[in-house]
């Protein structure tokens, strides 16, 4: 065998086994979450620095994104509530709040009957006195035991979520004369067919009003 | 001098030679079922954690959503892995004492992120994007099973090429109304009321391009 071939088989050898290295599969790219022994805690991603604005992410100080105007927390949500609003209320509530204030606001969620302190229902006086910019506030901050859910609900989802709750403690105070005439023909004949469970922990002299339901 | 070959040489040669394509074939046929058994493409194995999180426990026993904890899932790439924070919404007060959680403590306390081992990964050359998927109908059990029957995670599904391909060719069967993505027991109701929902989500899906190479190699 000459030299010649004997590299030319060396080489073909080598670029076999390069080719099987598959260092395609990990290219040297960090993805989501990927740790990394370079900083501190293991993370590849870092941090925001303290105080930056993403570009288009400017919060001013209107209530709006504080829940407050001149340091009052606002009475009414700053939002026009409509029936989309109050569809996306319902989801994100009942993803992020329902497992401990249940998903009719009594607060005896799963998680409260597994032993978390039981938060207050959103049906009893205090909580239906309070302004909306209470409930904003809650959520973005926290309160007591309650972990602040700012990180994974969205400014204009906080506000749709405050719009359910009022929803919810208006269901729950709710007389048959706020009804539409046709609903309340059918509420009337579904009460008469089923006899509400007697341990409910609600006022039972009506059947809820019907949800905003998209299931 | 003695015969170095007896006649029977004649025979073993002729079997040998006949059989040498039954061997190639047989070693081809070995080597493919090794690579796609669920031992090599890690199907069904439950991958260890360095905390025992039980997707049966949180979801089917407790209720909880997937996007309480997965919350990028429906509008990014990546569906999110659940900080610390996110534990501790709960466990401050729940099972606060115990050695189970305390690797979820102990991050809490120090910030040092838990390290929880993947295990679903695709290769950095295929791309792969969540939120179109969620968008359209896709269930998440239609790609990752019964979820809420796990008490380790595992991989339901080998992901590979053939497997993106088979659902990108005729997507239909597998779409079901935005709603119930996230539902693992849904089937498909028999109801008109029903079968106009399932009409409108088919008519959101654009085939077109969606078995280029481009799509997920990009
Ligand atoms: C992990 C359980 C849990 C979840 C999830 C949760 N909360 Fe709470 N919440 C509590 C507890 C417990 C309290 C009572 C806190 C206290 O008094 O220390 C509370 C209190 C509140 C209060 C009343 C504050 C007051 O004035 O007494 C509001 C309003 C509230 N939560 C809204 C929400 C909303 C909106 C969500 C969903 C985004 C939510 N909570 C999710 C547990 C939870
Ligand atoms: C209480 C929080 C929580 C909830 C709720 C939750 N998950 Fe998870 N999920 C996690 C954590 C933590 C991990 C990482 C550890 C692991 O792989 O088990 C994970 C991992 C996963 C993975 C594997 C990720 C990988 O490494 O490839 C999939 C798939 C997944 N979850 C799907 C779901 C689905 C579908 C649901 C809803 C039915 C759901 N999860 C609900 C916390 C949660
Ligand atoms: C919404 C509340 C909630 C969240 C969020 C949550 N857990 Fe839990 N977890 C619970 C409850 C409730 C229990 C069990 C209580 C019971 O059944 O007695 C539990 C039980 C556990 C257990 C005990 C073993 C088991 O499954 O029975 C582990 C381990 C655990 N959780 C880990 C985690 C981790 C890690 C996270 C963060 C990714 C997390 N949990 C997030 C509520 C939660
Ligand atoms: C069309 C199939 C498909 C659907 C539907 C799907 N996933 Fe995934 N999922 C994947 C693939 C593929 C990966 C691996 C991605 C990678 O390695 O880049 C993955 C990875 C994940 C991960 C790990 C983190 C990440 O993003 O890489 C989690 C968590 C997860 N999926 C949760 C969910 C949840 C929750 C749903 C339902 C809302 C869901 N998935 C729906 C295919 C799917
Ligand atoms: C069960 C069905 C199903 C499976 C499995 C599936 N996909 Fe898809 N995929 C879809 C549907 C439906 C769409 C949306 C088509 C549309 O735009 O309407 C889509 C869209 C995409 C897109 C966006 C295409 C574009 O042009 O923007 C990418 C990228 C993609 N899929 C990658 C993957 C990869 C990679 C896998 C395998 C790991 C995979 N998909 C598995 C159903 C599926
Ligand atoms: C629906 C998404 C999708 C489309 C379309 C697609 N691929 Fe892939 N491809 C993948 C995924 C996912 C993998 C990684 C599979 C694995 O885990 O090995 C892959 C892997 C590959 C590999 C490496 C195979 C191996 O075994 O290492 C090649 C080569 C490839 N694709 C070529 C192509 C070509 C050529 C086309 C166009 C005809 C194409 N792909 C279209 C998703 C796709």
């Amino acid at each position: 065998m000459s030299p010649r071939t004997c590299a030319r088989l060396i080489l073909a050898l080598v670029t076999l086994i390069a080719a099987g290295c598959r260092d395609m599969y990990e290219q040297p790219k960090g993805d989501p979450l990927e740790s990394s022994s370079l900083f501190d805690n293991g993370m590849l991603a870092r941090p925001l620095v303290e105080g930056v604005v993403p570009r288009g992410a400017l919060r001013d100080h209107s209530p709006y994104y504080t829940g407050r105007d001149q340091n009052q927390l606002v009475v009414q949500a700053p939002v026009p509530v409509t029936h989309d609003l109050l569809k996306r209320g319902q989801e994100r509530y009942n993803i992020f709040c329902a497992p401990c204030h249940n998903q009719n606001g009594d607060g005896q969620g799963m998680i409260v009957l597994r032993g978390f302190k039981m938060p207050p229902s959103f049906h009893d006086e205090r909580m239906r006195a309070v302004p909306d910019g209470h409930i904003f506030d809650v959520i973005t901050h926290g309160f007591g035991t309650m972990y602040p859910y700012a990180q994974r609900v969205p400014v204009a989802d906080r506000w749709a979520i405050v719009a359910y709750i009022r929803a919810l403690q208006l269901s729950q105070h709710a007389t048959l004369d706020d009804v539409p005439p046709q609903v309340r023909q059918e509420l009337i004949q579904r009460q008469n067919e089923s006899v509400p469970p007697a341990d409910s922990p609600l006022p039972s002299q009506f059947p809820p009003v019907e949800e905003v339901r998209d299931e | 001098m003695a015969q170095v070959f007896y006649p029977s040489a004649n025979t073993i040669a002729r079997v040998t030679l006949m059989s040498l394509p039954i061997a190639i074939i047989v070693i081809v046929i070995a080597v493919r079922t090794a690579s796609e058994s669920d031992y090599v493409t890690g199907v069904n194995f439950a991958v260890d954690q360095p905390v025992e999180f039980s997707h049966e426990h949180h979801v089917a026993g407790l209720g909880i959503d997937c996007r309480y904890c997965h919350t990028s899932v429906e509008d990014s790439p990546f569906a999110g892995i659940p900080p610390t924070e996110t534990c501790m919404t709960c466990h401050s007060q729940i099972w606060s004492d115990a050695p189970m959680l305390q690797p979820v403590r102990t991050s809490w306390e120090t910030g040092q992120p838990l390290r929880w081992n993947r295990v679903h990964d695709l290769p950095d050359f295929a791309f792969f994007d969540h939120s179109i998927h969620i968008a359209r109908g896709v269930g998440c059990v239609t790609c990752h099973g019964r979820v809420d029957q796990m008490p380790l995670m595992w991989k339901s599904q080998t992901l590979f090429m053939q497997w993106c391909l088979d659902c990108h060719r005729d997507p239909y069967p597998h779409i079901r109304p935005r709603e119930a993505v996230f539902d693992m027991n849904w089937t498909p109701a028999d109801n008109p009321e029903a079968q106009v929902a399932l009409q409108a989500a088919h008519a959101n899906i654009r085939t077109e391009g969606l078995t280029n190479c481009s799509a997920c190699h990009r």
